[in-house]
Order: C-alpha cells, then sequence, then structure tokens
C-alpha cells in the first residue's frame, strides 16, 4: 500500500472479496525524508501515514517492510548505470520485476501467504485450459499499466492479484470517497520516485559526476558539447544547446548515444523512424514461446501507441519488425507484444534501425 | 464493481467495526500494561469532578486535596517526601526535564560542568535528550558503555568521572531497561556519583512496578515514573526530585509543580496514578515472584522450541526485571517475528524503536556488543498484571514453527 487511491481501494476490495488481507507498506528510501516530499510520492512518512490509515479503515493489519537496500541495489543503481550506458530505463517496470513481484512476493511467500496484491490497472485473465494466467490491458485505457508489468513471468503474474483492472480511475476514486478512505482526492503519483525533484539529469549528474563529450550530426562534424551522456534520450529535442540552427532550418532530435566516447548523435526527426528492433531478455507470459514468426501489436513505450509487427525470436533475442516506422524508440525501454488487449510478452529494446517495413 | 458489490460497499462500516481487535495473549506490557480496575474507578469518578487544583476557591481546593493525597501515596511508595513527587505528562517529560533542567541548572552555576553522563542503553527519552544538548547547547555527551549483559559497572563511572569530575553536569543511567530487563546497580552507582557531588537521575519507568525503587534508599537526585507501566493511565508520570534541586524548567507558564514544572494538574489522571501505585506496590513482591515463575517458563518454552535462541540480557534473578524475557533469534527479521505472531493473536514488540515504521536495529543490543542482523532478529516478551500461565503457553505452542517460517523468509 503506497498511500495512494489504488493500492487503498485494492486492498478493501480484496478483504471484502474474503481475503485474508495485510497490508504492507514499502520503506524504500534509506533515509525517509530523502525521497519525494509532499504528497505525491510513493515514499514518504505522509505516504506511510495515509497508507496505514488506509489500513484502519479498511480494517486490516498493516506493516512497514523496509525494502530500501533491495530497491537501492535492484532499481536506483539499475537506473544509474542505465543511463550511463546510453539507454533509457523505466524504473517502475524494474520496481514490479525486482521488488514488487520478487523481493515483497518472496517474502510474503515465505511468510505464508498466497499472492501480492496491488493497485495497478490491468487485468488477470486465468485461462483454466493451460494453467497460464494473462495479463490483459485495464479497462481505463488512459491509466493502463500493462506495459510496466509485461516484465512478470507466468509465475509472477500466478502469485498477483490486480482488483482494479476492469474499473476506471474515476470510478476508484469514486469508490474510494464512497468506503471513506481518506486518500480517494489524493493526486496520482508522477515521475521517478526517488528523485526528489523531478530533476532526473540533476540526479544523474550528481550520481556521474561530469562527463563531457561531443554533439555531432549524422555526418560526425561537432555541433557542440555536452557535461555527461546520460542527460540525453533518444528522441530529445530539448536541452540540446546547439548555437547553429541546422542547414534546412528544421529542429534536431537525438538519434543515438554512445557512452564509451559519450558521443551524441543529432539529425532531423524522419533519421528517427525505425523500422526493426532488436529486443533481449524475453518473457512470454501470454504464450507458449513462439517459434516462428508472430503477427501482434507492440508497445514501446509507457503510455505509447501501439505498432502493428511481426516478432520473431532469435536465439537470445526477440526481432521486432514493424507495419509502420516508429519514432525515437530507445535502447532499455521495453517492446511489450499484445493479442489484442492481452499481454503474450515483453523484451528490453537494444538497437533499433531505419531497415524496411514489413510488407 | 457489480450492483452486488455496491450493495455491500453501503455495509463498508461493518468492515470497519471488524477491524481493531484486542490481541488475547498480551506479551507486550513493557509497553503497556492494562489500567487497573480500581486505576479505572478512581479516575472515571474524577472526571466528573470540577475544579483545577491550583484554583482557590472549594471546587479548587476539593482538586488541590486530591493531588496532595495523590502525592503522598506516591512518595510514600518510593521513599520521597511529598515535596519530592512533581507530576509530568509521563516519562518523557520527566526524563526531559532531569537531564536537560539539570544540566542547565548545574552549567549556569559553573560554565566548566559541560560533560553529561549516560549509559548507552538509555530510552531514547534520555538519549536524544543528550544527544540534543551535545548538539544545541555546548554539551558534551559521554556514553558509559555497557557491559554484555547491558550493565553499567560502577567503576566505568567512577572512571568517567574522574576524567574530570570539575566538569560532570549530570548522569543518568536507567533503573532497569526497557529492551533487554536488566537491572542496573543503581544504589552503587547513585553513591558513586555521591562521592563526587554530581546529581544523578535514573529512568526507573520499567522498574517501578516490579521493583522496590526507592529515592531514599538509593540517594538519587532525581527518579523518573510513570502510570501506563504500572498499571495507570497513559499521560501521566513524575520526577521524583529531590529536595533542593532547581533544575531549569523545560515547560514554561503558571509553574504549579514547584516553579519547575508548569501546566494545569490533571486531577483525575493523577489520582488514577497515585490508585495504581497503591496497588501495585502493595503486591510488589509476590507479584514480582509470580511474573518471575512465568517468565522463566515462557524462556524454557522458547528455548525448547528454538534451542538456538539467545536469552539477551542479565540472567534471570534479582538482577533481571521479573516481567522480562527478550531473544535473538539467529537468521530472523525481528518485524517478520512479529506480524506471524500477530497473525496468531500474540502481541509483543521487538523492543527498538521504528523509524517511519521501520524497525532499527536496536541501539541496546549493539551497545551489549551485538552485530546488527542479531540486533535486528530479536523480539521481547513482557509480562505484567494480566499475564497467566495460557499467554506463555499459547507462545511456546506457536513460537517454534513462526521462527522456522521467519527463517525461510529472511533466506
Amino acid at each position: 500500500m503506497s498511500g495512494g487511491v489504488d493500492s487503498a481501494v485494492a486492498a478493501a476490495r480484496a478483504a471484502q472479496a474474503g481475503h485474508d488481507v495485510t497490508g504492507v507498506h514499502l520503506a524504500l528510501s534509506r533515509n525517509p525524508s530523502s525521497y519525494r516530499t509532499g504528497a505525491r510520492g510513493c515514499c514518504t512518512l505522509e505516504d506511510a501515514r495515509d497508507a496505514r490509515r488506509a489500513a484502519d479503515v479498511i480494517g486490516i493489519p498493516f506493516y512497514v517492510w523496509d525494502m530500501a537496500d533491495r530497491f537501492h541495489a535492484d532499481v536506483v543503481q539499475d537506473f544509474v548505470a542505465e543511463y550511463a550506458s546510453g539507454h533509457t530505463p523505466n524504473p517502475c517496470l524494474r520496481c514490479n520485476e525486482k521488488i514488487k513481484f520478487a523481493a515483497v512476493l518472496d517474502r510474503a511467500v515465505a511468510l505464508g501467504f498466497d499472492a501480492v496484491c496491488t493497485g495497478h490497472h490491468a487485468r488477470l485473465d486465468r485461462v483454466p485450459e493451460t494453467g497460464l494466467t494473462r495479463l490483459v490491458r485495464s479497462v481505463d485505457p488512459a491509466k493502463d499499466q500493462s506495459y510496466v508489468l509485461a516484465v512478470l513471468t507466468g509465475e509472477q503474474l500466478g502469485r498477483a492479484m490486480f482488483p482494479l483492472g476492469g474499473s476506471t480511475k474515476d470510478q476508484v476514486r469514486k469508490e474510494a470517497a464512497d468506503r471513506g478512505l481518506g486518500v480517494a482526492d489524493k493526486p496520482d503519483s508522477h515521475d521517478v520516485c526517488f528523485i526528489a525533484d523531478g530533476d532526473t539529469r540533476g540526479f544523474l549528474t550528481r550520481q556521474l559526476g561530469s562527463a563531457p563529450g561531443p554533439i555531432v550530426d549524422t555526418d560526425g562534424t561537432v555541433l557542440g558539447s555536452h557535461d555527461g551522456s546520460y542527460g540525453f534520450t533518444v528522441g530529445q529535442r530539448k536541452g540540446l544547446r546547439l548555437d547553429k540552427p541546422a542547414a534546412d532550418g528544421q529542429p534536431r532530435f537525438v538519434l543515438s548515444i554512445e557512452p564509451v566516447t559519450r558521443t551524441v548523435t543529432v539529425g532531423p526527426a524522419e533519421a528517427l523512424d525505425v523500422t526493426e528492433i532488436s529486443a533481449s531478455k524475453p518473457v512470454w507470459s501470454g504464450c507458449t514461446p513462439p517459434a516462428g514468426p508472430v503477427d501482434c501489436v507492440v508497445q514501446l513505450r509507457a503510455h505509447g501507441e501501439v505498432h502493428a509487427a511481426v516478432c520473431e525470436p532469435d536465439g537470445d533475442l526477440v526481432e521486432i519488425r514493424l507495419r509502420d516506422p516508429a519514432r525515437g524508440i530507445a535502447p532499455g525501454q521495453a517492446a511489450v507484444f499484445y493479442d489484442g488487449d492481452a499481454v503474450l510478452g515483453s523484451a528490453t529494446i537494444v538497437t533499433a534501425r531505419p531497415g524496411c517495413p514489413v510488407p | 464493481m457489480s450492483d452486488t458489490d455496491a450493495a455491500e460497499l453501503d455495509q463498508a462500516p461493518h468492515l470497519a467495526r471488524r477491524a481493531v481487535q484486542v490481541s488475547p495473549v498480551y506479551l507486550d506490557h513493557a509497553a503497556t500494561t492494562p489500567l487497573l480496575p480500581a486505576a479505572l474507578a478512581a479516575m472515571t469518578e474524577e472526571l466528573a469532578q470540577l475544579g483545577n487544583a491550583s484554583s482557590l476557591h472549594n471546587a479548587g481546593r476539593r482538586a488541590r486535596r486530591v493531588v496532595e493525597e495523590s502525592r503522598e501515596i506516591i512518595s510514600e511508595a518510593y521513599g520521597a517526601r511529598p515535596s519530592e513527587v512533581v507530576f509530568t505528562s509521563g516519562g518523557t517529560e520527566a526524563d526531559n526535564l532531569a537531564v536537560k533542567g539539570l544540566f542547565w541548572a548545574r552549567r549556569a552555576a559553573d560554565p566548566a560542568r559541560c560533560r553529561v553522563l549516560a549509559s548507552a542503553t538509555e530510552h531514547h527519552a534520555v538519549l536524544d535528550s543528550v544527544s540534543w544538548l551535545a548538539e544545541h547547547e555546548g554539551a558534551q555527551s559521554d556514553w558509559l558503555a555497557v557491559q554484555p549483559d547491558g550493565t553499567v559497572s560502577p567503576e566505568t563511572l567512577a572512571d568517567a568521572i574522574e576524567r574530570d569530575p570539575a566538569t560532570v553536569a549530570v548522569v543518568s543511567v536507567m533503573w532497569a531497561n526497557n529492551e533487554v530487563g536488566s537491572v542496573q546497580p543503581v544504589a552503587e552507582l547513585a553513591a558513586t556519583a555521591a562521592e563526587y557531588g554530581v546529581p544523578f537521575h535514573s529512568d526507573a519507568v520499567q522498574a517501578a512496578g516490579q521493583l522496590p525503587v526507592s529515592m531514599a534508599a538509593t540517594g538519587a537526585t532525581a527518579l523518573t515514573i510513570t502510570a501506563h507501566k504500572l498499571g495507570g493511565p497513559v499521560g501521566v508520570g513524575a520526577l521524583l526530585l529531590a529536595k533542593g534541586e532547581q533544575p531549569v524548567p523545560v515547560l514554561h507558564g503558571g509553574g504549579q509543580e514547584r516553579d519547575v514544572r508548569s501546566g494545569t494538574l490533571d486531577v483525575p489522571a493523577i489520582r488514577a496514578f497515585a490508585v495504581a501505585v497503591q496497588e501495585a506496590r502493595q503486591r510488589a513482591g509476590e507479584e514480582a515472584e509470580r511474573l518471575a515463575g512465568l517468565r522463566d517458563d515462557l524462556i524454557a518454552q522458547v528455548l525448547a522450541a528454538v534451542p538456538d535462541a539467545v536469552l539477551n540480557g542479565t540472567p534471570p534473578g534479582p538482577g533481571r526485571l521479573p516481567g522480562n524475557a527478550h531473544f535473538s533469534f539467529p537468521g530472523c527479521e525481528g518485524d517478520a517475528l512479529l506480524m506471524l505472531l500477530d497473525a496468531r493473536g500474540i502481541a509483543c514488540s521487538t523492543g527498538s524503536a521504528c523509524t517511519a515504521g521501520v524497525a532499527q536495529p536496536s541501539h541496546v543490543l549493539l551497545a551489549m556488543g551485538a552485530d546488527e542482523a542479531r540486533a535486528r532478529g530479536s523480539l521481547r516478551f513482557s509480562l505484567g498484571h494480566t499475564s497467566r500461565q495460557s499467554d506463555v503457553d499459547a507462545l511456546g505452542a506457536v513460537i517454534g514453527e513462526v521462527v522456522e517460517r521467519a527463517r525461510r523468509a529472511s533466506r
């Protein structure tokens, strides 16, 4: 229970459905006041208090579990290391993979619990014939969180409960108010919970120090310099701080980041178009690992649009060919494969190339 | 949600009513012990009465009489004069008043007196007061090392004072430790301090209900006691303060208590406090014996179920609080143990402070030489006036399985 409205209503629904529910708030910061202050984050003393009050109102036991060391090692350090290697990580995804449905789930199972129930907006479809638990998008497309859950394995999903997937956020807020939960009107959390001021580049600079390098165009012509390539993400337009406009007067975007030479390559928007993507570490929770090419739709960033595609496992990789180009695809982000609203699997984007669209 | 669900939602208050259940097996009397029926009756009766004990009219005089009768009962129970009882809001306030107030007064009399000597295992009310003085008032905190059983030897105190006797402002060593139950050699420590003319304070919050605590017998300058650890209500306590000592106040105002402590006296709570003290003292000897018997059986049952559990603190006997048993369970997290026992209806404590709900490794165990893992994997079971053999047996029946499960969870 983060102290937000979603997990509070999820806990209330699970308790009302007759489950023996225990509320757990995760202490993720080694120093509770060092993470975000104010009401928006998921890591503050006030959030712990809100979560405790929600548990009181629901009538369930409540404990704080200290996951600070695991969170620091598996999420914060991973976040920093990913940026340092030119990738764009998704820490919420990593937290689901390594903390909520790994460290927390393992501890819970060892202590005698059967499942981890969260307030994520996604549905679970348990298919008795196959024994599979398929992850399905929320009925509220604006709040759907299947993308950051798709990294979970079938085994992890089998131990998960998402009671909110069939409701819209508005319904959840109204229900919270009806249940007398004080967090009914609490603003949604945004951004990265462990970056107190929301300044990711500042955070990375403090972690990684200054690491200057050149900004070049696609011909290799040096256009400017930067203090650290980790401050950039593919597709980024703002904050390049280039003196001279492009010859054609068009805006320039980050095309690629090369961490060893710390070279940031920029170019026109069209150069961001990709149709071929290689992704690693595939997880196939919604189907048996495909033996050949599979038609599906793929989502390439959180809250991003979907693209029709053909994906094909190739050793430890998945080769993805899009039917139409996608723009600004950043290595480190997840590629999530869907069959309609149901998740087939997920993999981590390694490279993206212009290539040729699938006919 | 379906219509059925929505209809059930109207019943949501029932969910809330189901919430608070008193644990049938309460092994956390050191946190707070149930109000004695006589104290509840006295407090309830007094709450219906009118009168500020500082008022000069009839209603005020009636309230004052209740306060003074209570003061006499409490002073007599703890070997003090009535005028040596300074009522406070509880143990924390009394500790703050003793440590800060005596420091300020002593330093005002002689600016060389900057050292505060306190044991490393003090309750946070003393520990943090000393640290605050060091951080904000130019005090020098000298932590007295404890032996592996948690006690401070009089030689340690003598050595610490001897380093520069003229610079010692105040000494504070608790009567009995709230976590591990170790009883300090208070009389010897107080005598050592007295040899050098240094005021000696002792937090006797845990001891006052179970041990023969006495100002006169120890010669202590100041003792902290509180009502809710001995069957009285939460929110009232006292600093037993030797005649002639005038600590600088922490709370300023009407000066109701000897000009040392301000605030309207809480007459109902004070009366209930006195009733609880009277009852606790009347049966102290046999109750201590009864609790020690139960506690020894609890220790035996826990060690039988978990042979590698370690009993922390002094061995059972006169050197240990009769109601206290405190263990380290190797390979376990204390908070997992606590949760599993709570789910089985058994209330206990890790004994140490929480930060944002996260149990911190106990500073007491660390000071006693335990490593951080052992300091985290600890539980305190504390018995009191409502404890029965069935409580001990209930713990004995589940502790083995609970420890095994907690071990699996921390692998």
